[in-house]
């Protein structure tokens, strides 16, 4: 009688559970099976099969960056990326915009009682190939569960260490008169791509996140010679918050002409639509370059090597020291200031 | 972009330049009615372009901007009853009241939304029968039938737990009150396209010949607005004073009759405060008596009453003048100083159709000198 269909519908005895549940969080058995199943198993590397309460390294010479944000973005999947790749591609970024080589990641993960297994496993084997396609390891990692209705599903915290090659100073501080400012490539695709996922805006057609790892291209920059004076990646805010800290931070005045700026014609359609402007929308894998002039097209010529910033160009230049602001030549010729937001465009795009 | 580069072009915009520089011989004075159009004249510097003798006022079009402090107080008081949702446009979030924004209310538990369309109100209504979904009706006669659209729906839907907390106002008793002011130097307007879209243009031919004065329907792109001016100019030169349409690809002399028919179903003017301007008859929009029961006002009747709401606004804010094109952003001793979009003291600094605004991110101080 044991091995009769209903004994087993009375008797279910799950190997793993469907969903995340406060217990995941609590210390104990099941936490572990979580730690060992999930996370362990697709992070794999020696750092971290430590097991301890940290990871230990022995360091070198030369100069450490360390760098930390937190991922809130909804929906969890969108076109181009997940919370999971985000939060590889923003902190290793982060590093990159330091001149770092990108090293060492940690990861902590806040769950909503709740949560799908299947889809926790989705975003850590997601950030888990992110992290290989970026050569960097997740050495250490953290897990909380909160009650549901508590959280949004998932939150991920990622800290990341880099070692910044010797000679190499990247700074707002560093910005000249007369550099030439670099974009990477188009603007606004990540903003709207989760944007019209969230507000299931099908008009926006194919548009997928520019999620993605840069230290790479800045690596080869660096190898070419290049003298990076500053350089910003381009998220929250997008490129006008990233020109006006940097106009503010180096008491610089920054000429930009609006004409030069690469937008996709579907990404500007949308922000249309919506009321946006792309020049303040988040990117994940755009960054802004101050070089010398002298070197501008050489940079150009290098990044443009480079799948992640095939369309880079020149946005203008360091206009000098009169006050720190941005001031746009538009697509009439006249001008106009580029300001910074004043308030939040777009919630949890990132 | 179509649709999008063909109105920005630079070649294009030059040649309308040179046009309206080629044809003015004295000093005129013009008004564009909508801050969207504000906004467009400011973002893409299109006074830049334009001969020393034409002046550019900006007009009382920022829905945002004319709502009543009284009615903003009304919205916060609704929006603090815990079973309320309040469905508003963003922009509404932070126009200060007498004593607070809706933002306030929000981070203390309000349950504030942000909603692209009514029918959004309708949705969530259904979805919450225990709560009772107010929407804050801002608008000109653009927003109104989409309002009016969300009441009839409401009640084919047997909702009842859905009401309008209405704060529409119109566009030509507007115009009329700024023309009979004593003071009134606009002599030819820019008349918004997207109102025009929804209501025609034949209460501006009346406007015209009572007043003696140009109107031209006007779109918002950089080449509508260049366009519509020189337009605008051609017949002050000429000294006509006819109602022409610019926005020819929106436009139509009698307007969308189906949108006018459900507007009228459910609205009718009334006597409407503006603000920092005051009172305008028939400026307004209420709720007939067939859909009173949709009416917030009448609804939440003892909360609001219990509000205290005392409809104070800034004394140092001269928000008022500029809706009335009587003085700039910049002439105003606290605009980006004690006034700014992070601290308001009136609502054209917060409304993404604020004049105040468009001066403070576009023109703060790009050109020392050229921003009045």
């Amino acid at each position: 009688m044991a091995d009769t269909p209903e004994m087993k519908l009375h008797c279910p005895l799950p190997v793993r559970n469907a969903t995340v549940q406060l217990a995941h969080g609590g210390g104990g058995r099941l936490m572990q099976n979580l730690i060992r199943d999930i996370f362990v198993r697709s992070f794999s590397n020696p750092l971290l099969a430590q097991m301890h309460d940290g990871a230990t390294w022995p360091v070198s010479e030369g100069t450490l960056a360390f760098t930390t944000d937190s991922y809130v973005v909804q929906p969890l999947f969108f076109p181009g990326g997940d919370i999971g790749s985000l939060a590889v591609h923003g902190t290793v970024n982060d590093l990159a915009m330091c001149g770092a080589q990108p090293l060492w990641l940690s990861a902590g993960f806040i769950l909503e009682e709740g949560l799908a297994i299947e889809t926790l496993q989705r975003i850590v084997d997601s950030m888990a190939q992110a992290a290989r396609d970026a050569g960097v390891s997740i050495v250490t990692g953290d897990t909380k569960v909160v009650d549901k209705g508590k959280g949004d599903g998932v939150f991920i915290n990622t800290a990341g260490i880099g070692v910044v090659p010797p000679g190499v100073m990247v700074g707002p501080q560093r910005v000249q008169s007369g550099d030439a400012i670099l974009v990477s490539g188009d603007l606004g695709s990540h903003g709207v791509a989760v944007l019209s996922m969230r507000e299931s805006l099908t008009f926006a057609g194919d548009i997928a996140s520019d999620s993605a790892p840069l230290h790479r291209v800045i690596a080869d920059l660096i190898a070419n010679g290049i003298e990076m004076h500053c350089l910003r990646d381009l998220t929250r805010g997008g490129l006008a918050s990233a020109l006006n800290e940097i106009a503010s931070a180096a008491g610089m005045t920054l000429s930009i002409d609006e004409r030069a700026i690469p937008i996709r014609a579907e990404v500007q359609g949308a922000c249309e639509v919506l009321g946006l402007d792309p020049l303040y929308v988040a990117n994940e894998g755009r960054f802004v370059a101050f070089v010398p002039e002298a070197q501008a097209d050489h940079a150009i010529a290098v990044m443009r090597d480079h799948a992640v910033a095939t369309e880079a160009v020149r946005i203008g230049e360091v206009a000098g020291r009169e006050s720190s602001i941005v001031v746009l030549k538009t697509v009439l010729g006249t001008h106009r200031i580029l300001d910074l937001l004043s308030g939040e465009q777009l919630p949890r795009i990132c | 972009m179509k649709y999008v580069d063909d109105f920005r072009d630079r070649g294009h915009a030059e040649t309308l330049a040179h046009a309206i520089r080629r044809i003015v011989t004295r000093p005129w004075t013009i008004m564009e009615v909508c801050g969207g159009q504000t906004h467009a004249i400011v973002r893409f510097g299109l006074d830049e372009l334009l001969p020393g003798l034409v002046t550019l006022v900006h007009g009382p079009g920022c829905p945002v901007c004319v709502t009543p402090v009284t009615l903003i107080d009304h919205a916060i008081a609704l929006a603090s009853i815990p079973r309320v949702i309040l469905c508003t446009f963003g922009d509404m979030l932070r126009v200060p009241g007498s004593q607070g924004d809706l933002c306030g209310v929000k981070a203390t538990g309000g349950d504030v939304r942000i909603v692209y369309s009514p029918l959004d109100a309708l949705a969530l209504a259904r979805m919450n029968p225990d709560r009772e979904v107010v929407c804050f009706a801002v608008g000109f006669e653009t927003t109104a039938p989409a309002y009016a659209m969300a009441a009839i729906q409401a009640r084919r839907l047997g909702l009842t737990n859905v009401s309008l907390l209405v704060a529409q106002v119109l566009v030509p008793p507007a115009i009329e009150a700024i023309l009979s002011a004593p003071g009134c130097r606009v002599q030819g307007f820019l008349a918004a396209g997207h109102v025009c879209t929804v209501m025609g243009y034949e209460e501006y031919e009346d406007l015209a010949r009572r007043y003696r004065v140009p109107l031209v329907v006007t779109g918002f792109e950089p080449i509508d607005v260049l366009e519509g001016i020189a337009l605008l100019v051609g017949q002050l030169e000429d000294g006509r004073a006819v109602v022409e349409n610019q926005y020819t690809r929106s436009v139509r002399r009698e307007g969308n009759v189906a949108a006018q028919a459900v507007l009228r179903e459910v609205f009718e003017p009334t006597l409407r405060a503006w603000r920092g301007i005051g009172d305008i008859p028939f400026s307004g929009l209420r709720l007939t008596a067939a859909y009173a029961d949709f009416d917030a006002a009448v609804r939440f009747r003892d909360a609001l009453a219990q509000s205290g709401s005392v409809g104070g606004e800034d004394p140092d804010c001269r928000s008022g003048l500029v809706l009335q094109g009587l003085i700039k952003p910049p002439d105003c001793s606290a605009f980006a100083t004690r006034c700014t979009p992070e601290r308001p003291l009136g609502a054209p600094m917060v409304s993404s159709e604020g004049a105040c605004a468009a001066y403070y991110r576009y023109r703060r101080d790009a050109r020392p000198g050229v921003n009045s």
